[in-house]
């Protein structure tokens, strides 16, 4: 039986006094992939008929490996902040929610560090 | 976790059917949502076929008829009969809506009548709103002031001032908007829902209130506030024709002008 004031369980815990960052940092990362995925479509269309050595030359131009690196870092900032909502929404479970923020956000830099290395990889010829 | 099937003892069984008496030429169905908490009973639908040639225009109507005449068990919260109180809002014809303002010739085939949608059920279309009122009262609707009161008459309000108001304080809490919003069925007991946020924003947007920095800190909350993803079930469904997500749009505006992002 409950016997808690309706009001102490809507007051719960208070306020986080956070969520505008998150908030615009996913609108924000949105405007820039409309710009970062027209590059890639741009470089696709270049690239279409170039094979491994042209493409990577496109790739090693500094401008280009920029456009790149910022794609992909963007891209799974991106992701990253929609999946901690879509797991803030629908998981409600104490211990799967913090292990799948976790995975989430570990997912997603392990992705960036990897892909930065990889484009200066090619990017300084190494 | 999100589910998808009520649990057992929510499932709807088939009710009764109550016919028509004979001689009726203009019959419509209402099939009516019934659960009673004294009997261990799944909630069923009943069947009532109503002579509209002898009944009111709107669902109330046909509803209190059902209640005077046809069967005074089948419970449900009405008042003022003219949308002002907000006391008969149930799903009708599967949205939320005021039986006192819905039409009965605006509904095509039988008349659905649930109570709203993912809240306790108190008993047949009457649902439990204890949360909801006190999700309100978290928000602390009441002019809050540091500036002394005027000895000798009110405070006063530009007629500029005045306009912004409109399309807020018409809000009658009948909580259509709230238990239409997907997000509030998910995580309602942590978001405060269209119908609260836009009552938190008509006092952020009243030029007498001093306290836009408190309501504002209390509100910047990732469930309470940040729930709202835009989904426009609330604007939709509001029977006083008001914009629950316009006025959380602007709350979001409001944080970030104090951030200066």
């Amino acid at each position: 039986m409950n016997m808690r004031n309706p009001l102490a369980t809507a007051r719960g815990l208070g306020s986080a006094k956070e969520g505008v960052h998150h908030w615009y940092a996913q609108r924000a990362s949105a405007l820039m992939l409309i710009v970062l995925v027209g590059w890639l479509v741009f470089a696709m269309i270049r690239l279409s008929d170039a094979d491994h050595a042209a493409a990577s030359a496109f790739i090693a131009q500094p401008v280009n490996a920029a456009f790149l690196i910022l794609l992909l870092v963007t891209l799974l900032y991106h992701a990253m902040l929609g999946l901690q909502v879509v797991i803030e929404d629908y998981v409600h479970h104490a211990v799967l929610e913090v292990v799948m923020h976790f995975l989430t956000r570990a997912g997603a830099f392990f992705g960036m560090a990897l892909g930065i290395i990889h484009v200066l990889k090619l990017a300084l010829g190494a | 976790m999100a589910e998808f099937q009520l649990p057992k003892n929510s499932r709807i069984g088939k009710g009764k059917t109550f016919k028509a008496p004979a001689g009726a030429k203009n019959i419509k169905v209402f099939r009516i949502y019934r659960w009673s908490p004294d009997d261990d009973a799944n909630p069923s639908i009943d069947s009532f076929e109503i002579d509209l040639d002898a009944c009111g225009p709107m669902v109330l109507d046909a509803i209190i008829k059902i209640k005077n005449e046809i069967d005074p068990t089948l419970t449900f919260r009405r008042s003022c009969r003219e949308g002002i109180c907000g006391s008969c809002a149930m799903n009708i014809d599967g949205t939320n809506t005021l039986a006192c303002t819905k039409p009965i010739a605006e509904i095509k085939g039988d008349v659905k009548v649930h109570p709203l949608p993912h809240l306790p059920v108190v008993k047949d279309i009457v649902p439990d709103l204890s949360h909801f009122y006190a999700q309100y009262a978290t928000i602390k609707p009441w002019i809050r002031t540091q500036s002394t009161t005027p000895p000798d008459r009110e405070r006063l309000q530009s007629k500029e001032d005045r306009e912004k108001l409109d399309g807020l304080y018409e809000c009658i809490l009948c909580a259509c908007c709230s238990t239409s919003c997907p997000s509030y069925w998910w995580n309602g007991d942590r978001y405060l829902g269209p119908a609260i946020l836009l009552q938190a924003y008509r006092w952020l947007a009243d030029s007498r209130d001093e306290a836009s920095g408190e309501r504002l800190d209390d509100l910047e909350d990732p469930f309470r506030l940040y729930r709202c993803h835009t989904i426009m079930n609330c604007t939709k469904t509001c029977p006083k024709g008001l914009n629950p997500a316009k006025a959380i749009a602007e709350t979001k505006k409001l944080l970030m002008t104090r951030r200066g992002i």
